[in-house]
């Protein structure tokens, strides 16, 4: 985030970067809503998008708005972040793919 | 903005600021987010799981309506900017821009809350309750406690205001809205997900 690196203290950024964060986000949820309440696209298409849009705004949120970065409290921060977000991999990844196979191999509700 | 009470507690002297009291204090908040997150996590595992388990009943396509929840979200989006002009009003001490910066967020979580309420009374008055379907019971349970959150998070706004008449912008205050600010933006990350994952991949 070069627009960060004047700021002498943890950043908690500055004007621009959080109309920047707004502009952005705003957009990445017009484009999904749009694309799914017209009906523009075929599905697989539409999932994609919106899986796409999600993650480009989840990245906005945390970097321009929670203003996460590798460089604050020594990095602790960031890796606590990373830490987490393998656990949700396990969590939600693993949910997923063990329930899939019991529906699949048992044909329940 | 290091004052004696800070520095008492301070060991690592070459740092700036951020490894002081407050520092600390916010890093231990952004822990509590990553707990809550994994929590947030499991609600959506849940839902993933159970998404099939309508017993009959509708189905996410049969039930959102997407036209509110793109409103409520241009709303939560926006408070999210509001707050963080909030916080750029408080590094540059400007006490009344924070206040109003606050009352507008406030605002705009209340309209969010508001249209949350109105959506479920709206399902359940239409016999689509939590206890109509295991899908229903995921959905009200990871939606309903994303609204938690950001109730819990306008009540936590509303204290810092009066804090704010109070006390002003002191060593106090100051690391308090910077908990609540992450606090905030994390629920707008939620919601992210929730918009994305439950709404608008439900009508696909």
């Amino acid at each position: 985030m070069s627009g960060h690196a004047s700021h002498e203290e943890h950043s908690h950024g500055s004007v621009k970067s959080y109309v920047m964060g707004l502009i952005l986000s705003l957009v990445l949820t017009i484009i999904p809503f749009g694309i799914v309440m017209t009906g523009a696209l075929g599905t697989l298409a539409t999932a994609l998008i919106i899986v796409a849009t999600a993650v480009a705004q989840l990245l906005v949120q945390l970097v321009l708005f929670m203003h996460m970065n590798t460089k604050a409290d020594e990095g602790w921060n960031f890796m606590s972040f990373v830490f987490t977000i393998s656990i949700l991999v396990l969590v939600i990844g693993g949910s997923v793919w063990i329930m899939y196979n019991l529906h699949q191999n048992m044909m329940i509700g | 903005m290091a004052t004696d009470t800070l520095s008492n507690h301070e060991d690592h002297a070459h740092e700036h600021d951020h490894h002081d009291t407050a520092g600390t204090k916010i890093f231990g908040f952004w822990i509590y987010l990553m707990s809550d997150l994994v929590i947030f996590g499991s609600l959506f595992a849940t839902y993933a799981v159970l998404l099939g388990g309508t017993a009959g009943g509708p189905s996410g396509a049969d039930i959102f309506a997407l036209d509110l929840i793109l409103v409520s979200t241009f709303l939560l989006l926006v408070s999210s900017f509001t707050y963080g002009m909030a916080v750029l009003a408080m590094n540059a001490d400007q006490v009344d821009k924070v206040k109003k910066w606050l009352v507008i967020t406030f605002l705009l979580g209340a309209g969010f809350i508001g249209i949350e309420v109105y959506e479920f009374q709206h399902l359940i008055h239409e016999g689509f309750g939590p206890d109509r379907s295991a899908f229903l019971s995921a959905f009200f349970t990871l939606v309903g406690t994303h609204g938690l959150h950001v109730t819990f998070g306008l009540i936590w706004i509303a204290v810092m205001l009066i804090q704010l008449q109070q006390k002003g912008l002191t060593d106090m205050t100051r690391p308090r809205i910077m908990c609540l600010s992450l606090f905030w933006h994390f629920l707008d990350i939620i919601w992210i997900c929730v918009f994305s994952f439950v709404y608008l991949m439900g009508v696909l």
